[in-house]
């Protein structure tokens, strides 16, 4: 076994257990930490594959902003377990369905050899000096642009309803402008008033 | 230099091979040159951690017309010391009902994300760790895991003010990361590279670089309202004054007021890290890295990695001057500083960028 081999199962040991420890943990904030550490070992079994631009990508945003907005959430919520627990048989044909058919995916990608996958060629070795960054970029900027454009827009569509949804123009709040309190100038708020020394008078 | 650093990694590399076999020996010899890398970056790191330290209570302490620590060694040069020896013996003190593993943890991620960061930085014309392409990505992506130690502090001191101050450090990181991040789009964008080594270089280049004026062609003058935005949200990125309010010590306290001893040094020590790590990449991204100010005999004479030091020491004199000089900036401001002026600005800066390098005007081609 090469050295790349040894990483690979070093990754990959580290990213099954803290994937099972992600739907095993008793603590919601310790599901959410595993969680963590699964997508940051899953970036460095990309990085295994060469896609470096991918994988830091996938921590920048899963890691780096997605799973810190997760904690936020997780951590202020008061989670009751029994409750939890209350839906489970009701939930479970849903939940089954779902996990069979992972299986079966996963069953159809690993055991390619049986349904004929082999046939596929390895891809071809870029070489050294090949930057994935630049040639995705140069695929998402040309023969997928309209694709990419799109999946942005749904986005910014989704981000403007979640504005609007939560948005409500209450009428009694009192707030600052920090604008105006920016803006204020001396001669606003202090009125010098010049006045004559007066004589004591007995 | 570099002949004696190549002559060394063949005479290893030959010793390993000789040792273990040609495969297991590269790979053993690889493993033992990082690590002695790793180690010569971050030992002189954290003596310059724990030095900044003396220097900001220097400073400081002259700007307000004091002196400043000087009982401790001559001119209190060994107050770092002296300070690092009391808090290893303070005592740790866990809260009740705290998660344990977690508490412990928390700073440990704050510290090692400051130091993570470090791999990509260029010191010199080809002193790097690791020279990857996607090295600014890298920058980004490690620098935004910093916030889980803030949060996990905040969670597992099993405190209600150390998780408000928790929350509202990580909503300001937050914040500003967006900003920071749109700001080095503007930066790699002229460089056409996320490659740091490349964005020095390329700042080498352009009118002013051709008659002599280096100084002039770096992407402080093209892009100085990034700058702006980049220097400002990374004050607010390492919680230093006068964003200050995440520890604000003075009137609120913040996510690690249950930290007490070495724990705290930790978080201590990662945020002065993360303010030295902030000054590093404005030098390299806006001020020219380890390129000489002026193209003549006497500058040029002088090591890169002096020039890109005597940099990073004026930004981080900017750090220190700030901390002295501005009131603490109240919660609501910061957040419309963050999400109301900067991230809009960067964004029209970002457009407007874009439409120059289309320009027959563009200069950098």
């Amino acid at each position: 076994m090469n050295i790349e081999g040894v990483l690979f199962y070093f990754f990959a040991a580290i990213l099954l257990l803290s994937a099972l420890r992600v739907i095993t943990a008793r603590n919601p904030v310790h599901a959410a930490l595993f969680l963590v550490l699964a997508f940051s070992t899953a970036s460095a079994i990309w990085m295994l594959l060469r896609a470096e631009f991918l994988a830091i990508v996938l921590v920048l945003v899963y890691v780096g902003a997605v799973m810190v907005l997760f904690l936020f959430v997780v951590m202020m919520l008061d989670i009751n377990l029994d409750r939890l627990r209350e839906g489970f048989w009701s939930y479970l044909p849903l939940g089954a369905t779902v996990g069979l058919l992972m299986v079966v995916e996963m069953v159809l990608v690993l055991g390619g050899k049986y349904f004929g996958l082999e046939h596929l060629p390895n891809p071809a070795d870029p070489g050294a000096g090949y930057s994935n960054t630049k040639e995705l970029g140069r695929l998402l900027y040309t023969d997928y642009v309209y694709a990419f454009e799109l999946a942005a827009v749904i986005l910014l569509v989704a981000i403007v309803a979640a504005i609007a949804l939560t948005l409500r123009g209450r009428k009694d709040s009192k707030h600052q402008d920090p604008a105006k309190q920016v803006m204020v100038k001396r001669a606003d708020r202090v009125r010098l008033v010049s006045m004559p020394s007066e004589k004591k008078e007995n | 230099m570099m002949e004696l650093y190549a002559k060394i990694i063949a005479i290893g590399l030959g010793f390993a091979q000789g040792l273990f076999g040609p495969a297991l020996g590269a790979a053993l010899f690889t493993l033992v040159k990082t690590s002695v890398l790793i180690m010569l970056i971050v030992a002189p790191l954290l003596g310059a951690v724990a030095y900044l330290t003396l220097l900001e209570r220097k400073v400081i302490g002259y700007m307000q017309v004091r002196i400043g620590p000087n009982r401790v060694g001559p001119l209190g040069l060994l107050q770092p010391i002296a300070d690092g020896i009391k808090l290893v013996f303070k005592e740790i003190i866990i809260p009740s009902g705290a998660d344990k593993f977690l508490f412990v943890l928390a700073p440990v991620i704050t510290l090692t994300v400051a130091m993570a960061a470090w791999a990509v930085v260029p010191f010199n014309k080809g002193v790097v760790l690791a020279n990857i392409d996607a090295g600014l990505l890298y920058v980004m992506a490690i620098t935004s895991m910093g916030v889980y130690g803030i949060i996990v502090a905040g969670w597992a001191s099993n405190s209600k003010y150390a998780f408000l101050g928790a929350m509202r450090a990580a909503a300001q990181i937050v914040a500003y990361e967006i900003a920071m991040g749109f700001a080095l789009v503007c930066v790699l964008m002229v460089s056409h590279s996320l490659n740091l080594s490349d964005i020095v270089n390329g700042q080498a280049k352009g009118h002013f670089a051709d008659i002599g004026l280096n100084f002039l062609s770096w992407n402080w003058l093209p892009l100085a309202p990034m700058l702006l935005v980049y220097f400002i949200s990374g004050v607010a990125e390492t919680q230093r004054a006068p964003f200050d309010l995440a520890e604000g010590e003075s009137e609120i306290v913040g996510f690690h007021v249950e930290y007490s001893g070495m724990l705290f040094g930790v978080f201590s020590m990662g945020e002065y890290a993360n303010m030295i790590l902030v000054a590093t990449l404005t030098t390299i991204m806006f001020f020219g890295g380890w390129a000489a100010p002026l193209d003549s005999a006497i500058f040029n004479a002088i090591p890169g990695f002096i020039w890109l030091f005597a940099k990073v020491l004026c930004v981080l004199f900017l750090f220190l001057w700030f901390r002295a000089t501005f009131p603490r900036y109240r919660y609501d401001q910061i957040m419309r500083l963050g999400w109301k002026v900067f991230i809009p600005l960067t964004i029209v800066w970002l457009v407007l960028i874009a439409a120059w390098m289309q320009t027959p005007f563009s200069i950098w081609r």
